[in-house]
């Protein structure tokens, strides 16, 4: 396990730490959200939090696109997969998702035809090698993902490839950010934006949380300082009484994001009135799905989908750590019936989930820094 | 699953829409470069890399960082880095 002392820039962090903490007013206490599974990673893997003042609590948030997936639309999705000629494709990480009805890898033991892809154009080869299948891709992700698979749409209705279509389960950033900044449940003083979804979306759309929320919002990198910075600009902005959208990671991501990017994903896709997110519920414009155009490419105008709706597990509490009222290891099964072998909620399912990131390296940090400092 | 990983271009392919040959980590695989048709990609330029597109050129000094992070991350991108290999996006 590595921990803060041994990546790069070490007195750098030590630094940052220390002008955290002196921007701290005492009694105060901070709550920052960050948004995508992918810092919930880093802050985990790296024990960031003991490199915080006791009075900075960091949230995470819904940002991790396996973790949304309601059980329903894995269902739906194993329902497609078991029709006569379909081969499911989708990415590894939703194989061990957890439906009403079991995982896709425990669909593909009872002898459905499921197929791991690193990429949507590779589920587009299979269709093109099997011409006798129609081949399914489960496109899922947050906007990082959503143009890959709207270019993949383009490229198949260019080559007219007809044994292809897209079960598209793609979601937007904003308005989970807008369920949870009108939720009651919690009160947030400031946000750490996701990285690669602002590569796409740029930091505009974010605007409305600064002005309407009166919360500062800083787009940030993935690395142990990335964080760290974002988290001093927050500080900086509450100390100065502003709330801004800004920028930490301009070195990846440009303010008005990846133009083209948005038009493909506008092409090819329109927002949904509604969708079900694990965990947070039904909101409304939160997902997308492929536009009446390219209706050959899209399953659900394909194939009778049952719409399964499904209860979470009793015993999960994957809703309340998606919001960020709970923490992973406040959860009654977090480590003992729910594991990453046996996941029960999908937090535990993939890497950036926060109970599967906390399960691997956060059990252990506080305990070994203390160590590490005496 | 939302890992974006650095490449440097090796070579743009001259037979197939958008696609460049990507070296990541030692993996080369064809990359499509499709959405950064202003960038005016060449070799040796980098890019960050999710599931076969490239989403943005960043500078030398970012890819290693970031480099260097993603190899200390350990499991994750190693997962990421076998799928790469397990793709052939410019076969038909």
């Amino acid at each position: 396990m590595r921990f803060v002392d041994e990546y790069r820039d070490a007195e750098k962090a030590r630094a940052l730490s220390a002008k955290i903490a002196s921007l701290c007013e005492p009694g105060r206490s901070y709550k920052f959200m960050e948004v995508c599974g992918g810092h919930t990673h880093t802050i985990y893997k790296h024990g960031l939090e003991d490199y915080l003042p006791e009075s900075i609590t960091l949230v995470h948030g819904p940002g991790c696109p396996v973790c949304v997936i309601p059980m329903g639309r894995v269902d739906d999705a194993i329902h497609i997969a078991e029709q006569p000629e379909v081969v499911m494709t989708s990415f590894g990480d939703m194989m061990r998702v957890p439906g009403g009805r079991g995982s896709f890898f425990d669909s593909m033991a009872q002898g459905a035809a499921i197929r791991m892809v690193y990429s949507p154009l590779d589920a587009l080869k299979v269709a093109r090698q099997n011409p006798d299948k129609h081949v399914v891709f489960m496109a899922i992700g947050f906007e990082t993902t959503a143009p890959s698979t709207a270019m993949t749409v383009l490229r198949a209705a260019a080559e007219g490839i007809g044994n292809f279509s897209v079960f598209c389960n793609h979601v937007t950033v904003i308005p989970a950010i807008k369920a949870i900044l009108d939720s009651p449940d919690l009160r947030l003083d400031g946000f750490i934006g996701p990285g690669h979804v602002s590569t796409i979306i740029g930091c505009r759309p974010y605007e409305f949380i600064a002005r309407d929320y009166g919360k500062p919002l800083v787009v940030a990198g993935f690395e142990p300082l990335d964080i760290l910075q974002s988290i001093y600009m927050l500080l900086v902005q509450l100390a100065e009484g502003r709330s801004e959208v800004e920028n930490q990671y301009a070195r990846v991501v440009p303010w008005a994001g990846n133009l083209k990017a948005l038009r493909v994903i506008s092409e090819v896709m329109e927002l949904r009135p509604y969708f079900e997110w694990r965990g947070l519920g039904f909101i409304s414009h939160s997902a997308l799905k492929v536009r009446e155009k390219y209706a050959a490419f899209d399953a659900e105008q394909i194939f009778e989908i049952p719409g399964s709706r499904v209860a979470d597990p009793k015993a999960c509490q994957c809703g309340e750590v998606l919001k960020g009222v709970l923490k992973p290891w406040e959860c009654k099964v977090f480590g003992t019936a729910c594991t990453p072998e046996t996941p029960i909620g999908t937090c535990m399912v993939s890497s950036e989930g926060a109970c599967a990131a906390y399960y691997n390296f956060g059990r252990f940090s506080r305990e070994r820094v203390r160590e590490a400092t005496r | 699953m939302c890992l974006g990983i650095p490449g440097e271009i090796v070579e743009i392919l001259p037979d197939h829409a958008d696609l460049a040959k990507v070296d990541v980590s030692g993996v080369r695989r064809a990359i499509n470069i499709g959405l950064l048709e202003n960038e005016r990609l060449q070799p040796g330029d980098w890019i960050l890399i999710h599931v076969g597109f490239a989403l943005s050129k960043i500078d030398e000094e970012e890819a290693r960082a970031a480099l260097d992070f993603l190899e200390g991350i350990g499991q994750a991108y190693d997962d990421e880095l076998a799928a790469l290999r397990e793709s052939s996006i410019d076969r038909r």
